[in-house]
């Protein structure tokens, strides 16, 4: 593998993530639309939003400071680059040494970290709010988060993407208690951190129960245009993640062709339109959970990833 | 490394612990009858797969009892129950939900921690299936001392039973009298807890075991 092409699938990676997830958002509000009986708007819809959004001009509260100002390109800027590391159609990146899965948790956090501080910095009680309840579920889900790696890494012995992708397609792991469970744990932390249904509803705009929506209410125009774009690169990080460590077949690998990695890229786009398929589903069957109960909900994830890790030492081959 | 067999027992075992949790971590009495009934599933799965994996004929009848006695009479039976006696469809855990989840995890942590040692020289299954069974029994415990509720303290103890079939399914050998003797002895628990709740109903007209020990003069 040439480190050219190796930088050129680097490339492709950061472009294809950015023009898919507005599509894959799109796909996701299409099929929750017709699973209630309605048209739904085109898949091409939040491009139009995005596009609308950039055009329009930035109105900024008085009292907003640098920091109001910076966070949606710091943001943006995090999660496209965490989303650009996780390996989705091959392998061979020229960014795979660094792409470790804490590295990840890590560009995540600090990408949260900023937009609370935003959702506070112009002084509305909402923002406040919104801030104050993504810190919550932020210190219930990050530690389950972290003892999903662990049980991964623990089982694969690194924390680098690709070589988890490596390992598990090899096959040589089989079916264990403890990837289901971690599996289990990291589909209900993503759907906390993507403020889906039940943690937070992703399409309302004015609801004393919103959290992500409440942080953003303040921005505008292109700010809110690379808000809402980083919350769909957000969505199509975390399926790439999961498709990356618990399905990661059809991916090219060391020493496969340019063609295995176009292939790569086709397998890539079924994945994400399977996973946005059921995450339709998951939300049209299942209702709102009262914000007191998010705690319960991601404690159960927490207590999910810890059962996988100590299932580790059970069962034989670690 | 990775046999088919071995994947699958490991799997369904898991699963039956998994519905363990989530028994409690359910707030309503007919979802508390459904994950009960897909743990009955689960193990009654586990049961026919040892069967076939194993060439043990005798296991088909284990499976065959679970998925009568525990997947069909006895969730149809406490539906019944419920129906009938007109309870409160909501369940107020003693302890909060989150607490039991704690305690639940450190009862599973304990029971590894009790498998592993005794069993250093078994197979990895059989230590497995041990740890796995053995939590199952705990957790089944955790829900008869967490929950108020009569009928939830009679599924707590059924899952218990759950946790030993799961035993007996793992461990290669148990007589096929002992299990039939097991199910049975559970038909007849069932049965008895079935007359009980009634004469409870009727006599103190709740079946809230907190308003009930206050006529033992226990809580004030």
């Amino acid at each position: 593998m040439t480190p050219l092409l190796a930088t050129l699938y680097q490339i492709l990676q950061m472009l294809l993530v950015l023009a898919l997830a507005p599509l894959l958002t799109g796909w996701v509000r299409l099929v929750k639309a017709r699973l209630v009986g309605r048209r739904g708007p085109s898949m091409l819809q939040p491009y139009r939003d995005l596009l609308r959004l950039l055009r329009k001009e930035v109105v900024l509260a008085r009292n907003a400071s640098w920091l109001f100002r910076s966070v949606p390109y710091m943001m943006f800027t995090a999660i496209w680059l965490a989303a650009g590391l996780v390996p989705v159609f091959t392998t061979q990146l020229a960014l795979a040494p660094t792409a470790d899965l804490i590295a990840l948790i890590a560009l995540l956090g600090s990408a949260r970290f900023f937009l609370a501080l935003a959702g506070m910095d112009t002084g509305t009680s909402f923002g406040g709010i919104g801030s104050s309840r993504e810190m919550m579920i932020a210190a219930l889900a990050e530690p389950a988060m972290l003892m999903i790696v662990f049980s991964v890494a623990i089982l694969v012995r690194s924390t680098s993407l690709a070589e988890i992708a490596d390992f598990m397609m090899a096959g040589a792991v089989g079916l264990r208690i403890s990837l289901a469970l971690a599996l289990i744990a990291l589909v209900m932390v993503a759907i906390a951190e993507n403020a889906r249904i039940p943690i937070d509803n992703p399409a309302t705009h004015l609801e004393l129960t919103m959290v992500h929506e409440a942080m953003v209410l303040e921005y505008s125009g292109r700010h809110l245009a690379l808000v809402e774009a980083a919350s769909m690169l957000k969505l199509l990080l975390y399926m790439a993640l999961i498709a990356c460590v618990f399905a990661p077949w059809g991916m090219a690998t060391a020493g496969s062709g340019v063609a295995a990695a176009l292939g790569g890229v086709v397998v890539f786009v079924a994945k994400l339109a399977v996973g946005g398929t059921l995450l339709a589903l998951f939300e049209t069957s299942i209702a709102k959970m009262r914000v007191f109960r998010v705690g319960e909900f991601l404690g159960g994830a927490l207590l999910l990833s810890l059962l996988g890790a100590i299932f580790l030492y059970v069962s034989r081959g670690v | 490394m990775s046999d088919l067999g071995y994947d699958a027992a490991h799997m369904l075992g898991a699963v039956v612990l998994l519905m363990s949790f989530a028994l409690l971590y359910q707030r309503r009495l007919f979802s508390l009858l459904n994950v009960f009934t897909m743990q009955a599933l689960a193990l009654t799965a586990t049961a026919a797969w040892q069967a076939y994996s194993h060439g043990e004929p005798h296991l088909y009848i284990t499976a065959l009892l679970t998925l009568v006695l525990k997947a069909i009479l006895i969730p149809v039976a406490l539906h019944r129950i419920i129906v009938k006696m007109k309870i409160h469809r909501t369940i107020e855990p003693a302890l909060g939900i989150g607490l039991t989840m704690v305690a639940g995890v450190s009862l599973v942590t304990l029971s590894i921690l009790l498998v592993l040692p005794v069993t250093a020289d078994a197979t990895a299954l059989t230590r497995e299936n041990l740890a796995l069974s053995l939590s199952v029994v705990l957790l089944g415990l955790l829900m008869m001392i967490s929950r108020r509720n009569a009928v939830s303290q009679v599924v707590g103890f059924m899952s218990i039973e759950n946790g030993l079939i799961l035993a007996a399914v793992g461990a290669a050998g148990m007589p096929l009298v002992v299990e039939m003797s097991v199910a049975f002895s559970v038909m007849v628990a069932f049965i008895i807890f079935g007359i009980f709740l009634f004469h409870i109903r009727e006599r103190f007209d709740t079946l809230d075991m907190q308003k009930i020990e206050s006529f033992r003069g226990e809580s004030d």
